[in-house]
């Protein structure tokens, strides 16, 4: 018998597949480096959607272009064709200005090794993005206070980095992802220098953003932190080769084919 | 075996019948491995021959009680001081399917290994949920700890295999792409045959 029954007495109540617009969008991406002898294909064809509420975790062998997918779904690197939309705006019209707007207003960038800046205490990190946005220092500082408290994290709000610990670090650094109105979180192995407790913190808290209406995408090569994801999407050689859901997305997927 | 010492643990804490057995196995496990009353009865009636449980009087409503001896408190003393056996492992229906498509015709393996990544991580989701709700109200009793440490042995289970199919599949692909270097002359010379890994790469 398989060990993997889900036990009977507690039915897992997933996330249902979100409706709406997504808040990301990826359409026939494709990214190839170098070219002729030497060209390679980082990404053959990417569609991917994600939905307001929806946390999908991406895996795949090393070189099979899940750190190429994240760099091009938050404008930090282009793809060679093929669209990626955020929020309903094809950002491959905007100009290098334009990308930059719109990823301190709508894309939060979360990395392995935190990415804080370090003569900047942890409210000030926060309220950074809001402040180059055009935010007054004094509500962008007030916005990065509140949410520290609501990740209960009040008592870094004037430490440094180098005074907080990893765990620490990589919660501000998603507060910092999703302060003001974005709402779309990408996290390149956000747990991949913490130790498993503190990993399960962090994921605790990038579920909870999501579960509020964030939309997030995580790189991972962990199981144990890509089973937090309503949605696992396997890569390999640059393109999607399957995709898990939820028990409940999925009998939801069944019965919308059964109509 | 495990039934067994369970339910003479369960009747460390005194007299019970059968269906209540079955319960209090059941909410300590998350029902994870369901009991039927028939092997609870078929268990307790070995028990019983073994002197390792008594008949008791009825109870109010007219059920049968079980009760433990001191023979069954010194098997279930033994049970906890004694580690699991684990140099004799049960039979791994996922080991034996990847070992048998290694080069077997018409198998891929790497779909083999990634639809069980498919549902091995599934099952994970399912658990991390289940267990992110058991974790919401920190558990208190008795049984809601037992379960949630069944429940992250499920995950760590899981875990574990997940992470063997993906070493399984790095090393065909290693091995793949040695063979297709470097034929080792050795292998040629003696007839010895290296495992023919099916792979979608070479068939591009």
């Amino acid at each position: 018998m398989s060990s993997h029954v889900p036990p009977r007495s507690a039915a897992p109540t997933g996330a249902p597949v979100p409706a709406g617009a997504p808040v990301l969008e990826l359409r026939a991406l494709t990214r190839t480096h170098g070219s002729g002898i030497a060209e390679v294909h980082a990404l053959r064809g990417i569609d991917l959607a994600v939905h307001a509420g929806e946390l999908v975790a991406v895996m795949g062998p090393s070189g099979s272009g899940k750190s190429t997918l994240l760099t091009i779904a938050g404008g930090l690197d282009t793809a060679t064709s093929g669209q990626v939309v955020i929020e309903g705006q094809d950002i491959s019209g905007l100009g290098r200005k334009g990308i930059a707007a719109l990823r301190r207003r709508s894309v939060g960038y979360v990395f392995q090794d935190y990415n804080l800046i370090p003569a900047l205490t942890a409210a000030e990190n926060i309220a950074l993005p809001r402040e180059l946005d055009g935010v007054s220092v004094r509500k962008a500082r007030k916005e990065a206070r509140e949410a520290l408290e609501e990740m209960k994290l009040l008592e870094v709000a004037d430490r440094f980095p180098d005074e907080m610990s990893g765990g620490q670090q990589q919660r501000v650094a998603i507060a910092r992802a999703l302060v003001g109105d974005r709402r779309l979180v990408l996290a390149d192995e956000p747990t991949g220098a913490l130790d498993s407790e503190t990993g399960e913190k962090v994921l605790a808290l990038l579920r909870n953003r999501c579960d509020q209406g964030a939309a997030g995408v995580m790189v991972t090569h962990e199981p144990r932190y890509a089973a937090w994801a309503d949605r696992v999407v396997f890569l390999r050689d640059g393109s999607i080769v399957d995709q898990t859901l939820t028990a409940d997305a999925d009998s939801l997927l069944t019965s919308e084919a059964a109509k | 075996m495990s039934i067994r010492h369970g339910l003479l643990a369960l009747l460390e804490r005194g007299p019970r019948y059968g269906s209540q057995l079955r319960t209090e196995f059941e909410s300590r496990t998350g029902s994870t491995w369901p009991l039927n009353v028939g092997q609870v009865y078929t268990t307790l009636s070995r028990l019983e021959r073994d002197g390792l449980v008594v008949q008791d009087d009825e109870d109010d409503q007219g059920h049968a009680l079980y009760a433990i001896t001191d023979g069954g408190r010194t098997e279930l003393r033994n049970w906890f001081e004694t580690p699991v056996d684990r140099s004799n492992p049960p039979r791994d229906e996922l080991a034996i399917k990847l070992a048998m498509a290694v080069g077997a015709p018409g198998v891929d393996i790497r779909a083999v290994i990634q639809s069980q990544r498919h549902h091995t991580l599934k099952a994970m989701q399912d658990y991390t949920r289940l267990k992110a709700q058991s974790l919401s109200d920190v558990p208190t009793n008795r049984d809601e700890v037992a379960w949630l440490l069944v429940l992250e042995q499920l995950i760590f289970q899981a875990e574990a295999e997940a992470r063997w199919l993906d070493h399984c599949e790095t090393r065909l692909i290693r091995l793949a792409d040695a063979a297709a270097r470097e034929p080792d002359p050795e292998v040629r010379t003696t007839g010895r045959t290296t495992p023919r890994v099916a792979l979608p790469r070479s068939r591009r």
